[in-house]
């Protein structure tokens, strides 16, 4: 859009990467350990809800499922990002994406897109899964083209 | 349904410190700051400190997003006797505009009558430009801070791009915003930036998260703004000419709710300000129609998001932004609804939207540096951020 050339878009740095977990966060995790996507589902209604909380806003139940999905995406919108957010890694490109996820109607992640030139993301694109090794022995998904 | 305070309180006196560019006030400390543009509103409006017996705040009487004041302190400091309300709007820089509401409720509810509204920002330890990547994310922010979007800028060039995608804006749009208001600024002494601004060296800055440019970031400034709001009987026995509260509101939907903390808004919230219910409540609670707008002081945190903001209020349709302002409409000399005659945050400085206050009760008292002529009704925004946001009409004394 911008016409600039940024060049290929990397995976944010994972020993620099940290998150923090709750009761009910935590099996969203614990399944992306096994390289499971999954997202928060009510177990009464069967909306979705990410990031995952202690109610269903749609019926109040506290009843969760975790479905595995298939791991693939529609990109909702995105930025290109050049300045890299660590003092101490030099500056990189990277591509924080939003994404619909398939088969989690109304559920969305917020990621990044890898491994392709930043200036040819675009929305609407479809992509697939991919796991960042990040600190405390925890795997963060992340995306490239499908 | 006209709202049941409309007019009865007023914004008597404004008061503010210099602007500094970012760490240029220490060693001055923020309760100093505070302190100081207390006092200038309290002077400017002709009462003395110790008449203060109210304070409403907006951003949960944080100061910027590192520092917080304390009423307690505050009295301390200012020999202030006693109070009878001391509140705040929650989350941050959305409540602004909605804070005159708050006072409005103080004063109308009779627990106080000279009520202090005021905020302060002062950044040499931290800045705001990274603060969402400063710590350790919480189990809620896990799920945003690990994609690198570290700062608001970040945060919000992805509705940009959203907003760009589904109706064409462009970015000469933004810009417009940009140089409009960079205009405004260049013949104003308190302004941070007043070189004047062409089209192409907007366009040679720097992307910092594309589609966003660091032209459509605002300032990194210190500084700090109080006002003063008391009944519109008692305003009209002080110095200054009453700036009247026409209509105020806060709030929003669950739609926008966090907003870029979260992501997930449905179209056409995403690619919005998340204001319309606010606009509609101010026109409802008014009767006016954005054309009734003399100056709109829209809270321009980033380019982009003052031109979601004028279809959230309706100056143009959802959606015909980009194309309404590129029109020339937000212009101080020309335009159909001058926008941040002051220059705003953008240019002037940014002190979380307390800038956009001063420069509303200067126009009603028609005293501005970039006067509107007999301008009688000004819109102030707060930020498009998480709820709540909020907005008010401002009019003058007749
Ligand atoms: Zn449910």
């Amino acid at each position: 859009m911008s016409g600039i050339k940024y060049g290929v878009a990397q995976a944010v740095p994972g020993d620099h990467i940290q998150i923090t977990t709750d009761t009910w966060t935590e099996p969203y995790w614990q399944a992306a350990k096994e390289e499971r996507l999954t997202a928060c589902q009510c177990g009464k209604c069967g909306h979705f809800r990410m990031p995952p909380t202690a109610f269903c806003p749609g019926c109040q139940s506290q009843d969760v499922k975790w479905p595995t999905l298939p791991g693939t995406a529609t990109v909702f919108s995105f930025a290109i990002c050049t300045r890299s957010p660590f003092p101490d890694v030099p500056d990189f490109v990277y591509v924080p994406i939003v994404v619909d996820l398939d088969g989690a109607p109304g559920a969305r992640l917020v990621s990044n897109l890898v491994g392709m030139p930043a200036e040819d993301v675009t929305i609407g694109m479809k992509v697939a899964v991919e796991w960042n090794d990040i600190q405390d022995g925890w795997k963060l998904p992340i995306f490239h083209k499908a | 349904m006209v709202w049941v305070n409309q007019d009865k309180c007023a914004i008597a006196g404004v008061g503010a410190t210099d602007y500094y560019i970012r760490g240029k006030s220490y060693p001055r400390t923020i309760n100093e700051m505070v302190g100081e543009a207390i006092l200038k509103a309290c002077d400017d409006a002709g009462i003395n400190v110790k008449q203060i017996d109210g304070f409403a705040y907006y951003s949960g009487a944080q100061m910027g997003y590192g520092d917080k004041v304390d009423t307690a302190s505050l009295m301390e400091m200012l020999g202030i006797e006693e109070v009878g309300f001391t509140a705040a709007l929650t989350s941050g820089g959305g409540g602004a505009a909605g804070a005159v509401g708050l006072a409005t409720a103080a004063i109308q509810n009779e627990d106080a009558n000279y009520v202090v509204t005021v905020m302060a920002l002062q950044q040499y330890r931290q800045r705001l430009g990274t603060v969402f990547g400063a710590s350790a994310p919480s189990p809620e922010n896990s799920f945003l801070q690990p994609s690198g979007l570290v700062g608001p800028g970040h945060l919000m060039s992805v509705l940009a791009r959203r907003h760009m995608h589904l109706y064409g804006t462009r970015r000469e749009a933004f810009a417009e915003v940009v140089i409009s208001q960079r205009l405004n600024a260049m013949n104003r002494p308190q302004a941070i930036r007043r070189n004047e601004l062409t089209l192409d060296e907007y366009f040679a800055s720097p992307m910092l998260a594309d589609p966003l440019c660091r032209l459509d970031f605002c300032l990194e400034t210190d500084g700090a703004v109080a006002w003063i709001t008391t009944s519109t009987e008692r305003a009209r026995d002080l110095k200054q000419k009453p700036v009247l509260i026409h209509a105020a509101a806060h709030g929003g939907t669950r739609n926008w709710g966090r907003a870029f903390a979260w992501m997930g808004m449905p179209d056409p919230d995403f690619g919005s300000s998340g204001h319309k219910p606010i606009g509609d409540r101010l026109w409802q609670q008014s009767g006016l129609a954005p054309s009734d707008i003399d100056v709109a002081l829209i809270y321009d945190h980033f380019s982009a998001m003052v031109v979601m903001q004028l279809e959230d209020y309706g100056f143009c349709k959802k959606g015909e932004g980009g194309e309404y302002v590129e029109s020339g409409a937000i212009r101080y000399k020309g335009g159909s609804t001058p926008v941040n005659t002051h220059g705003g945050q953008l240019s002037e400085a940014y002190i979380i939207g307390a800038t956009h206050t001063r420069e509303a009760v200067e126009q009603l008292r028609g005293v501005a540096i970039n006067q509107v002529k007999d301008a009688e009704f000004a819109l102030v925004t707060g930020g498009p951020a998480s709820l709540p946001v909020s907005g008010c009409i401002l009019r003058r004394d007749s």
